[in-house]
Protein backbone atom coordinates (compact mmCIF):
# COMPACT_ATOMS: atom_id res chain seq x y z
CA UNK A 1 0.00 0.00 0.00
CA UNK A 2 1.16 3.28 -0.80
CA UNK A 3 0.26 6.87 0.73
CA UNK A 4 1.62 10.00 -0.07
CA UNK A 5 3.19 11.85 2.38
CA UNK A 6 3.86 15.24 2.84
CA UNK A 7 7.22 16.48 5.04
CA UNK A 8 11.14 16.15 5.16
CA UNK A 9 11.80 18.56 1.97
CA UNK A 10 14.00 21.33 3.85
CA UNK A 11 15.85 17.94 5.50
CA UNK A 12 16.17 16.56 1.86
CA UNK A 13 17.68 20.21 0.53
CA UNK A 14 20.10 19.88 3.48
CA UNK A 15 21.05 16.51 3.15
CA UNK A 16 21.58 16.90 -0.45
CA UNK A 17 24.04 20.11 0.52
CA UNK A 18 26.08 18.02 2.97
CA UNK A 19 26.48 15.66 -0.02
CA UNK A 20 27.96 17.88 -1.80
CA UNK A 21 30.29 19.18 1.03
CA UNK A 22 31.34 15.72 1.58
CA UNK A 23 32.31 15.35 -1.93
CA UNK A 24 34.55 17.46 -1.77
CA UNK A 25 36.29 16.31 1.24
CA UNK A 26 39.08 17.95 2.40
CA UNK A 27 39.50 22.00 1.18
CA UNK A 28 43.11 21.60 1.66
CA UNK A 29 43.56 18.88 -0.61
CA UNK A 30 43.34 20.18 -4.56
CA UNK A 31 39.95 19.03 -5.67
CA UNK A 32 40.11 16.18 -8.77
CA UNK A 33 39.35 17.17 -12.06
CA UNK A 34 37.22 15.03 -14.62
CA UNK A 35 40.25 14.68 -16.69
CA UNK A 36 42.22 13.33 -13.80
CA UNK A 37 40.00 10.64 -13.18
CA UNK A 38 39.20 10.21 -17.39
CA UNK A 39 42.77 9.87 -17.50
CA UNK A 40 44.15 7.96 -14.30
CA UNK A 41 41.58 6.20 -13.39
CA UNK A 42 40.89 4.59 -16.71
CA UNK A 43 39.56 0.60 -15.58
CA UNK A 44 37.36 2.20 -13.03
CA UNK A 45 35.98 5.21 -16.26
CA UNK A 46 35.78 1.76 -18.45
CA UNK A 47 33.63 -0.07 -16.04
CA UNK A 48 30.81 2.50 -15.56
CA UNK A 49 30.96 3.07 -19.32
CA UNK A 50 30.34 -0.58 -19.97
CA UNK A 51 27.54 -1.12 -17.06
CA UNK A 52 26.22 1.96 -18.16
CA UNK A 53 25.96 0.69 -21.03
CA UNK A 54 27.05 4.19 -22.87
CA UNK A 55 30.49 4.43 -24.21
CA UNK A 56 31.95 8.09 -23.40
CA UNK A 57 34.71 8.62 -21.47
CA UNK A 58 34.36 12.07 -20.26
CA UNK A 59 30.86 11.61 -19.08
CA UNK A 60 31.73 8.13 -17.21
CA UNK A 61 34.77 10.70 -15.30
CA UNK A 62 31.73 13.12 -13.85
CA UNK A 63 29.78 10.50 -13.24
CA UNK A 64 32.30 8.68 -11.34
CA UNK A 65 33.18 12.55 -9.33
CA UNK A 66 29.60 13.28 -8.79
CA UNK A 67 29.04 9.76 -7.55
CA UNK A 68 31.76 9.92 -4.96
CA UNK A 69 33.24 6.94 -6.99
CA UNK A 70 30.26 5.15 -6.19
CA UNK A 71 30.57 2.23 -9.27
CA UNK A 72 26.62 1.96 -8.90
CA UNK A 73 25.48 5.38 -8.67
CA UNK A 74 27.81 6.15 -11.35
CA UNK A 75 26.02 3.56 -13.84
CA UNK A 76 22.83 4.94 -12.81
CA UNK A 77 23.55 8.69 -13.29
CA UNK A 78 25.22 7.61 -17.18
CA UNK A 79 22.02 5.45 -17.32
CA UNK A 80 19.79 8.10 -16.72
CA UNK A 81 21.61 10.61 -19.13
CA UNK A 82 20.74 7.97 -22.07
CA UNK A 83 17.38 8.68 -21.75
CA UNK A 84 17.65 11.94 -22.37
CA UNK A 85 19.10 11.82 -25.52
CA UNK A 86 17.64 10.87 -28.93
CA UNK A 87 18.95 7.96 -30.67
CA UNK A 88 20.70 8.62 -33.73
CA UNK A 89 20.63 4.91 -35.37
CA UNK A 90 22.41 1.88 -35.23
CA UNK A 91 26.05 1.29 -35.88
CA UNK A 92 27.50 -1.25 -38.84
CA UNK A 93 28.91 -4.23 -36.84
CA UNK A 94 32.15 -3.17 -35.47
CA UNK A 95 35.17 -5.58 -37.25
CA UNK A 96 37.75 -6.17 -34.10
CA UNK A 97 39.51 -8.17 -36.66
CA UNK A 98 40.89 -4.31 -37.84
CA UNK A 99 41.78 -3.88 -34.12
CA UNK A 100 44.60 -1.80 -33.29
CA UNK A 101 45.77 -4.42 -30.39
CA UNK A 102 47.45 -3.13 -27.43
CA UNK A 103 47.00 -6.58 -26.06
CA UNK A 104 46.64 -9.72 -27.27
CA UNK A 105 46.98 -13.18 -25.73
CA UNK A 106 45.90 -16.66 -26.28
CA UNK A 107 46.17 -19.20 -23.77
CA UNK A 108 45.73 -22.37 -26.39
CA UNK A 109 48.28 -21.42 -29.37
CA UNK A 110 51.78 -20.28 -28.44
CA UNK A 111 52.62 -19.47 -32.03
CA UNK A 112 49.67 -17.64 -33.50
CA UNK A 113 49.83 -15.26 -36.28
CA UNK A 114 50.40 -11.46 -34.85
CA UNK A 115 52.01 -13.12 -31.39
CA UNK A 116 51.21 -12.99 -28.15
CA UNK A 117 51.38 -9.29 -26.87
CA UNK A 118 51.03 -8.59 -23.29
CA UNK A 119 50.30 -5.24 -23.75
CA UNK A 120 49.94 -3.03 -20.08
CA UNK A 121 48.89 -5.68 -17.74
CA UNK A 122 49.16 -6.58 -14.13
CA UNK A 123 50.01 -9.90 -14.59
CA UNK A 124 53.05 -11.06 -13.10
CA UNK A 125 53.44 -8.26 -11.12
CA UNK A 126 53.92 -9.15 -7.47
CA UNK A 127 50.65 -7.43 -6.00
CA UNK A 128 53.31 -5.59 -3.50
CA UNK A 129 51.65 -1.90 -2.77
CA UNK A 130 54.30 0.46 -4.15
CA UNK A 131 55.02 3.09 -1.56
CA UNK A 132 57.07 4.86 -4.63
CA UNK A 133 53.45 5.99 -6.00
CA UNK A 134 52.41 7.80 -2.98
CA UNK A 135 55.57 10.36 -3.66
CA UNK A 136 54.67 12.21 -7.21
CA UNK A 137 57.29 11.56 -10.13
CA UNK A 138 57.56 10.42 -13.48
CA UNK A 139 57.35 6.90 -14.63
CA UNK A 140 60.36 5.05 -16.73
CA UNK A 141 59.75 5.59 -20.65
CA UNK A 142 58.31 2.26 -21.92
CA UNK A 143 60.62 0.89 -24.18
CA UNK A 144 60.41 0.61 -27.90
CA UNK A 145 60.57 -2.09 -30.65
CA UNK A 146 60.04 -2.50 -33.89
CA UNK A 147 56.36 -2.98 -34.59
CA UNK A 148 55.50 -5.13 -37.61
CA UNK A 149 52.49 -4.45 -39.53
CA UNK A 150 50.91 -7.91 -38.67
CA UNK A 151 47.53 -8.65 -39.12
CA UNK A 152 45.60 -10.92 -36.49
CA UNK A 153 43.11 -13.14 -36.82
CA UNK A 154 40.95 -14.25 -34.40
CA UNK A 155 42.34 -17.77 -33.45
CA UNK A 156 39.14 -19.55 -33.76
CA UNK A 157 40.04 -18.99 -37.60
CA UNK A 158 42.98 -21.38 -37.34
CA UNK A 159 40.91 -24.20 -35.55
CA UNK A 160 38.24 -23.39 -38.46
CA UNK A 161 40.44 -24.67 -40.97
CA UNK A 162 40.18 -28.08 -39.80
CA UNK A 163 36.70 -27.74 -39.53
CA UNK A 164 37.36 -28.37 -35.48
CA UNK A 165 35.52 -25.50 -34.22
CA UNK A 166 31.91 -24.10 -34.82
CA UNK A 167 31.02 -21.27 -36.84
CA UNK A 168 29.61 -18.51 -35.39
CA UNK A 169 25.79 -17.71 -37.01
CA UNK A 170 26.78 -15.60 -40.07
CA UNK A 171 25.07 -12.07 -40.27
CA UNK A 172 21.67 -12.26 -41.73
CA UNK A 173 19.81 -9.26 -43.15
CA UNK A 174 16.02 -10.50 -42.50
CA UNK A 175 16.47 -11.44 -38.72
CA UNK A 176 16.10 -8.22 -36.35
CA UNK A 177 18.54 -7.65 -33.64
CA UNK A 178 17.29 -7.72 -30.06
CA UNK A 179 17.25 -4.41 -28.43
CA UNK A 180 16.39 -4.84 -24.38
CA UNK A 181 16.50 -0.84 -24.30
CA UNK A 182 13.09 -1.02 -26.77
CA UNK A 183 11.91 -4.01 -26.01
CA UNK A 184 11.77 -5.99 -22.36
CA UNK A 185 13.57 -9.15 -21.95
CA UNK A 186 11.51 -12.26 -22.84
CA UNK A 187 12.60 -16.06 -22.14
CA UNK A 188 13.24 -17.88 -23.94
CA UNK A 189 15.94 -15.07 -25.10
CA UNK A 190 18.24 -15.30 -28.64
CA UNK A 191 22.07 -15.60 -27.80
CA UNK A 192 22.11 -11.76 -29.01
CA UNK A 193 20.18 -10.87 -26.50
CA UNK A 194 21.66 -12.63 -24.09
CA UNK A 195 25.24 -11.10 -25.11
CA UNK A 196 23.33 -7.15 -24.66
CA UNK A 197 22.51 -8.06 -21.13
CA UNK A 198 25.62 -9.56 -19.98
CA UNK A 199 27.70 -6.98 -21.98
CA UNK A 200 25.83 -4.66 -19.83
CA UNK A 201 25.60 -6.83 -16.77
CA UNK A 202 27.65 -6.03 -13.25
CA UNK A 203 31.02 -7.40 -13.57
CA UNK A 204 31.00 -8.77 -9.81
CA UNK A 205 27.65 -10.81 -11.01
CA UNK A 206 29.16 -12.36 -14.23
CA UNK A 207 32.67 -12.99 -12.35
CA UNK A 208 30.81 -15.08 -9.94
CA UNK A 209 28.33 -17.08 -11.96
CA UNK A 210 31.89 -17.94 -14.61
CA UNK A 211 33.33 -18.57 -11.54
CA UNK A 212 30.90 -20.83 -10.40
CA UNK A 213 30.55 -23.09 -13.58
CA UNK A 214 34.46 -23.71 -13.82
CA UNK A 215 33.88 -25.15 -9.74
CA UNK A 216 31.15 -27.78 -11.10
CA UNK A 217 28.06 -25.38 -11.52
CA UNK A 218 27.74 -26.50 -15.18
CA UNK A 219 30.63 -27.87 -16.04
CA UNK A 220 32.18 -26.26 -19.36
CA UNK A 221 36.35 -26.76 -19.07
CA UNK A 222 37.23 -23.77 -21.10
CA UNK A 223 40.29 -22.62 -22.14
CA UNK A 224 40.96 -18.86 -23.33
CA UNK A 225 41.26 -18.80 -27.04
CA UNK A 226 41.90 -14.90 -27.39
CA UNK A 227 41.73 -11.94 -25.90
CA UNK A 228 42.39 -8.82 -27.45
CA UNK A 229 42.82 -5.08 -26.40
CA UNK A 230 42.45 -2.18 -28.44
CA UNK A 231 41.47 1.08 -30.31
CA UNK A 232 38.71 0.42 -33.58
CA UNK A 233 36.91 2.43 -35.59
CA UNK A 234 33.21 2.93 -35.51
CA UNK A 235 30.96 3.40 -38.37
CA UNK A 236 27.71 4.78 -38.75
CA UNK A 237 25.41 5.04 -42.05
CA UNK A 238 23.23 8.23 -42.03
CA UNK A 239 19.69 8.14 -43.72
CA UNK A 240 20.97 11.61 -45.19
CA UNK A 241 24.11 10.36 -46.58
CA UNK A 242 24.42 6.75 -47.46
CA UNK A 243 27.44 5.73 -47.18
CA UNK A 244 29.18 4.83 -43.96
CA UNK A 245 30.67 7.60 -41.73
CA UNK A 246 33.86 7.26 -39.44
CA UNK A 247 32.62 8.52 -36.25
CA UNK A 248 35.86 8.20 -33.99
CA UNK A 249 37.67 4.83 -32.58
CA UNK A 250 36.47 3.72 -29.48
CA UNK A 251 38.91 1.00 -26.90
CA UNK A 252 36.81 -2.57 -26.87
CA UNK A 253 37.75 -5.27 -25.23
CA UNK A 254 36.65 -8.91 -26.08
CA UNK A 255 37.68 -12.65 -25.27
CA UNK A 256 36.97 -15.77 -27.15
CA UNK A 257 36.41 -19.29 -24.76
CA UNK A 258 36.63 -22.68 -26.61
CA UNK A 259 34.94 -25.74 -24.81
CA UNK A 260 35.29 -29.07 -25.80
CA UNK A 261 32.06 -30.40 -26.95
CA UNK A 262 31.76 -34.23 -27.63
CA UNK A 263 28.90 -34.41 -29.85
CA UNK A 264 25.50 -35.28 -30.55
CA UNK A 265 22.95 -36.28 -33.57
CA UNK A 266 22.97 -32.83 -34.98
CA UNK A 267 26.34 -32.15 -34.22
CA UNK A 268 29.63 -33.67 -34.72
CA UNK A 269 32.88 -33.78 -31.79
CA UNK A 270 34.22 -30.38 -32.17
CA UNK A 271 35.17 -27.03 -30.03
CA UNK A 272 32.04 -24.50 -29.03
CA UNK A 273 32.74 -20.88 -28.45
CA UNK A 274 31.89 -18.83 -25.96
CA UNK A 275 32.17 -14.84 -26.72
CA UNK A 276 32.59 -11.74 -24.21
CA UNK A 277 32.90 -7.91 -25.17
CA UNK A 278 33.57 -5.17 -22.84
CA UNK A 279 33.69 -0.99 -23.77
CA UNK A 280 36.87 -0.18 -22.50
CA UNK A 281 39.69 -2.54 -21.03
CA UNK A 282 37.81 -4.96 -18.85
CA UNK A 283 39.11 -8.18 -19.66
CA UNK A 284 37.78 -9.74 -16.45
CA UNK A 285 34.23 -8.71 -17.38
CA UNK A 286 35.21 -9.92 -20.92
CA UNK A 287 36.58 -13.27 -19.69
CA UNK A 288 33.68 -13.82 -17.41
CA UNK A 289 30.76 -12.97 -19.86
CA UNK A 290 32.41 -15.42 -22.46
CA UNK A 291 31.89 -18.11 -19.40
CA UNK A 292 28.54 -17.02 -18.96
CA UNK A 293 27.85 -16.50 -23.11
CA UNK A 294 29.04 -20.75 -23.27
CA UNK A 295 27.03 -21.58 -20.42
CA UNK A 296 23.48 -19.99 -21.46
CA UNK A 297 24.22 -22.45 -24.88
CA UNK A 298 23.22 -25.55 -22.98
CA UNK A 299 19.96 -25.92 -24.22
CA UNK A 300 21.28 -25.56 -27.83
CA UNK A 301 24.01 -27.97 -27.33
CA UNK A 302 21.35 -30.51 -25.24
CA UNK A 303 23.03 -30.10 -22.00
CA UNK A 304 21.26 -30.49 -18.81
CA UNK A 305 20.74 -27.01 -17.31
CA UNK A 306 20.96 -27.67 -13.68
CA UNK A 307 23.14 -24.59 -12.40
CA UNK A 308 22.55 -21.00 -12.22
CA UNK A 309 24.90 -20.19 -15.08
CA UNK A 310 22.98 -22.17 -17.12
CA UNK A 311 19.20 -20.59 -16.00
CA UNK A 312 19.12 -17.70 -18.31
CA UNK A 313 16.24 -16.31 -16.36
CA UNK A 314 17.98 -16.33 -13.67
CA UNK A 315 21.06 -14.88 -14.78
CA UNK A 316 19.46 -12.29 -16.84
CA UNK A 317 17.02 -11.15 -14.86
CA UNK A 318 19.25 -10.38 -12.08
CA UNK A 319 22.88 -9.42 -13.79
CA UNK A 320 21.82 -5.55 -14.64
CA UNK A 321 22.77 -3.73 -11.08
CA UNK A 322 20.91 -1.06 -11.61
CA UNK A 323 17.58 -2.70 -11.65
CA UNK A 324 19.33 -4.92 -8.92
CA UNK A 325 20.46 -1.90 -6.91
CA UNK A 326 16.80 0.14 -7.44
CA UNK A 327 14.62 -2.69 -5.76
CA UNK A 328 17.12 -3.70 -2.84
CA UNK A 329 17.60 -0.20 -2.01
CA UNK A 330 13.94 0.87 -1.99
CA UNK A 331 13.26 -1.18 0.92
CA UNK A 332 15.13 1.93 2.94
CA UNK A 333 12.25 4.34 1.96
CA UNK A 334 9.00 4.76 4.12
CA UNK A 335 6.91 2.01 4.13
CA UNK A 336 5.24 3.21 7.24
CA UNK A 337 1.90 2.03 6.34
CA UNK A 338 2.98 -1.31 5.31
CA UNK A 339 4.58 -2.09 8.62
CA UNK A 340 1.50 -1.17 10.36
CA UNK A 341 -0.64 -3.35 8.75
CA UNK A 342 1.80 -5.89 9.65
CA UNK A 343 2.13 -4.81 13.01
CA UNK A 344 -1.55 -5.31 13.60
CA UNK A 345 -1.80 -8.87 11.91
CA UNK A 346 0.94 -10.24 14.19
CA UNK A 347 -0.47 -8.54 17.35
CA UNK A 348 -3.64 -10.64 16.72
CA UNK A 349 -1.99 -13.88 15.69
CA UNK A 350 0.00 -13.46 18.91
CA UNK A 351 -2.90 -12.95 21.37
CA UNK A 352 -4.60 -16.00 18.92
CA UNK A 353 -1.48 -17.92 19.74
CA UNK A 354 -1.24 -16.71 23.44
CA UNK A 355 -5.20 -17.23 24.03
CA UNK A 356 -4.43 -21.18 22.52
CA UNK A 357 -1.45 -21.50 24.59
CA UNK A 358 -3.61 -21.29 27.73
CA UNK A 359 -6.20 -23.24 26.01
CA UNK A 360 -3.39 -26.09 25.77
CA UNK A 361 -2.58 -25.75 29.49
CA UNK A 362 -6.19 -25.91 30.29
CA UNK A 363 -6.26 -28.69 28.60
CA UNK A 364 -3.09 -30.74 29.71
CA UNK A 365 -4.30 -29.35 33.64
CA UNK A 366 -7.47 -31.22 33.57
CA UNK B 1 38.91 -5.23 -59.34
CA UNK B 2 36.02 -3.42 -57.84
CA UNK B 3 36.12 0.99 -58.71
CA UNK B 4 36.82 2.30 -55.43
CA UNK B 5 33.57 4.45 -54.32
CA UNK B 6 33.19 8.08 -54.89
CA UNK B 7 32.19 9.17 -51.41
CA UNK B 8 35.63 7.21 -50.26
CA UNK B 9 37.87 10.29 -50.13
CA UNK B 10 35.06 12.78 -48.02
CA UNK B 11 34.44 9.67 -46.08
CA UNK B 12 38.88 9.43 -45.17
CA UNK B 13 38.14 13.77 -44.60
CA UNK B 14 35.55 12.86 -42.12
CA UNK B 15 37.42 10.08 -40.08
CA UNK B 16 40.26 12.71 -40.02
CA UNK B 17 38.17 15.07 -38.76
CA UNK B 18 36.63 12.56 -35.89
CA UNK B 19 39.58 11.84 -35.02
CA UNK B 20 41.00 15.58 -34.94
CA UNK B 21 41.11 17.36 -31.80
CA UNK B 22 38.62 20.64 -31.21
CA UNK B 23 41.64 22.60 -31.56
CA UNK B 24 43.05 21.39 -34.40
CA UNK B 25 39.74 21.09 -36.40
CA UNK B 26 39.39 24.78 -35.45
CA UNK B 27 43.27 25.45 -36.85
CA UNK B 28 42.29 23.85 -39.89
CA UNK B 29 38.98 25.66 -40.75
CA UNK B 30 40.66 29.01 -40.32
CA UNK B 31 43.53 28.27 -42.66
CA UNK B 32 41.24 27.18 -45.37
CA UNK B 33 38.88 30.36 -44.45
CA UNK B 34 35.68 29.69 -42.81
CA UNK B 35 32.51 30.24 -45.33
CA UNK B 36 30.62 33.52 -45.49
CA UNK B 37 27.03 33.33 -44.91
CA UNK B 38 26.82 29.51 -43.90
CA UNK B 39 23.98 28.74 -42.17
CA UNK B 40 22.74 26.77 -39.61
CA UNK B 41 20.83 23.19 -41.11
CA UNK B 42 20.87 21.69 -38.40
CA UNK B 43 22.30 22.61 -34.74
CA UNK B 44 24.75 21.01 -33.04
CA UNK B 45 22.89 17.76 -31.45
CA UNK B 46 23.87 15.45 -28.90
CA UNK B 47 22.30 11.97 -29.43
CA UNK B 48 22.83 8.28 -28.93
CA UNK B 49 23.78 5.52 -31.71
CA UNK B 50 23.82 1.69 -30.80
CA UNK B 51 26.77 -0.24 -31.17
CA UNK B 52 26.68 -3.12 -32.58
CA UNK B 53 29.00 -6.11 -31.80
CA UNK B 54 29.48 -9.52 -33.59
CA UNK B 55 29.16 -12.50 -31.91
CA UNK B 56 32.74 -14.57 -32.20
CA UNK B 57 33.68 -11.12 -33.15
CA UNK B 58 33.12 -12.23 -36.83
CA UNK B 59 29.36 -13.62 -36.57
CA UNK B 60 26.04 -12.09 -36.72
CA UNK B 61 25.39 -8.59 -35.03
CA UNK B 62 23.84 -8.12 -31.23
CA UNK B 63 23.62 -4.46 -29.51
CA UNK B 64 26.66 -4.08 -27.64
CA UNK B 65 26.02 -0.57 -25.55
CA UNK B 66 25.45 2.51 -26.74
CA UNK B 67 27.80 5.49 -27.61
CA UNK B 68 27.36 9.49 -27.89
CA UNK B 69 27.41 11.07 -30.97
CA UNK B 70 27.27 14.85 -32.00
CA UNK B 71 25.73 15.69 -35.53
CA UNK B 72 25.70 18.95 -37.55
CA UNK B 73 24.64 20.36 -40.74
CA UNK B 74 25.70 23.64 -42.13
CA UNK B 75 24.87 24.67 -45.88
CA UNK B 76 26.64 27.30 -47.90
CA UNK B 77 25.34 29.69 -49.69
CA UNK B 78 26.21 28.24 -52.87
CA UNK B 79 24.23 25.55 -51.75
CA UNK B 80 26.34 22.75 -50.55
CA UNK B 81 25.10 20.67 -47.33
CA UNK B 82 28.06 19.87 -44.90
CA UNK B 83 27.07 16.95 -42.58
CA UNK B 84 29.21 15.55 -39.46
CA UNK B 85 28.49 12.90 -37.62
CA UNK B 86 31.02 12.33 -34.82
CA UNK B 87 31.61 10.30 -31.30
CA UNK B 88 31.16 12.60 -28.19
CA UNK B 89 29.92 16.27 -26.92
CA UNK B 90 31.25 18.58 -28.45
CA UNK B 91 29.04 20.94 -30.36
CA UNK B 92 31.75 23.09 -31.42
CA UNK B 93 34.03 20.64 -33.10
CA UNK B 94 30.73 19.01 -34.81
CA UNK B 95 30.06 22.37 -36.42
CA UNK B 96 33.14 22.65 -37.65
CA UNK B 97 33.37 19.56 -39.31
CA UNK B 98 30.36 20.31 -41.25
CA UNK B 99 31.71 23.26 -42.30
CA UNK B 100 34.79 21.86 -43.43
CA UNK B 101 32.74 19.43 -45.22
CA UNK B 102 30.85 21.53 -46.84
CA UNK B 103 34.09 23.23 -48.16
CA UNK B 104 35.44 19.97 -49.21
CA UNK B 105 32.16 19.50 -51.58
CA UNK B 106 32.41 23.01 -52.88
CA UNK B 107 35.80 22.50 -54.64
CA UNK B 108 38.06 23.40 -51.70
CA UNK B 109 38.94 19.75 -51.36
CA UNK B 110 42.66 20.54 -51.90
CA UNK B 111 42.79 23.40 -49.10
CA UNK B 112 40.90 21.22 -46.96
CA UNK B 113 43.37 18.66 -47.48
CA UNK B 114 45.99 20.39 -46.77
CA UNK B 115 45.17 21.94 -43.37
CA UNK B 116 44.51 18.72 -42.39
CA UNK B 117 47.99 17.36 -42.77
CA UNK B 118 49.32 18.52 -39.37
CA UNK B 119 46.13 16.37 -37.60
CA UNK B 120 47.30 13.42 -40.04
CA UNK B 121 50.87 13.38 -39.03
CA UNK B 122 50.14 14.00 -35.48
CA UNK B 123 47.65 11.23 -35.66
CA UNK B 124 50.31 8.50 -37.39
CA UNK B 125 53.34 9.49 -35.12
CA UNK B 126 50.94 8.96 -31.63
CA UNK B 127 49.94 5.65 -33.41
CA UNK B 128 53.41 4.36 -34.41
CA UNK B 129 55.01 5.34 -31.03
CA UNK B 130 51.74 3.29 -29.24
CA UNK B 131 52.86 0.70 -31.63
CA UNK B 132 56.47 0.14 -30.89
CA UNK B 133 55.86 0.33 -27.35
CA UNK B 134 53.25 -2.54 -27.59
CA UNK B 135 55.21 -4.15 -29.83
CA UNK B 136 58.03 -4.18 -27.08
CA UNK B 137 55.68 -6.47 -25.06
CA UNK B 138 55.80 -9.24 -27.44
CA UNK B 139 56.54 -12.80 -26.36
CA UNK B 140 59.23 -14.62 -27.46
CA UNK B 141 59.06 -18.23 -26.51
CA UNK B 142 61.79 -20.22 -26.24
CA UNK B 143 62.35 -24.06 -25.28
CA UNK B 144 64.71 -24.31 -22.41
CA UNK B 145 64.71 -27.79 -21.89
CA UNK B 146 62.19 -30.66 -23.68
CA UNK B 147 61.36 -33.36 -21.80
CA UNK B 148 62.08 -35.86 -23.17
CA UNK B 149 61.20 -39.42 -21.10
Amino acid sequence: MYVAVKGGEAAIDNAHALLDHERRGDPSVPELSVAQIREQMTLLVDRVMTEGSLYDPDLAALALKQARGDLIEAVFLVRAFRTTLPRFGTSEPIDTDTMRAIRRVSAIYKDLPGGQVLGPTFDYTHRLIDFALAAEGEPERPAESQAASEVMPHVASLLDGERLIEREPAADPNIPVGDLTREPLDFPAGRDLRLQALARGDEGFVLALGYSTQRGFGRTHPFTGEIRIGDVEIEFVPEELGFAVPLGEMTLTECEMVTQFTGSAAQPPQFTRGYGLAFGRGERKAMAMALVDRALRAREFGEEVAAPAQDEEFVLSHCDNLQATGFVEHLKLPHYVDFQAELELVRRMRAEHEAGGQTDALEAAE
Amino acid sequence: MTETPAYEPRQEAMRVYALATANELATALEKVGPPDGAEEMRAPEIGLVMARGRIGGTGAPFNAGEVSVTRAAVRLTTGEIGIAYQLGRDKPKARTAAMLDALWQAGRRTEVHAALEPVRNRIAEERALKARRVAATKVDFFTMVRGED
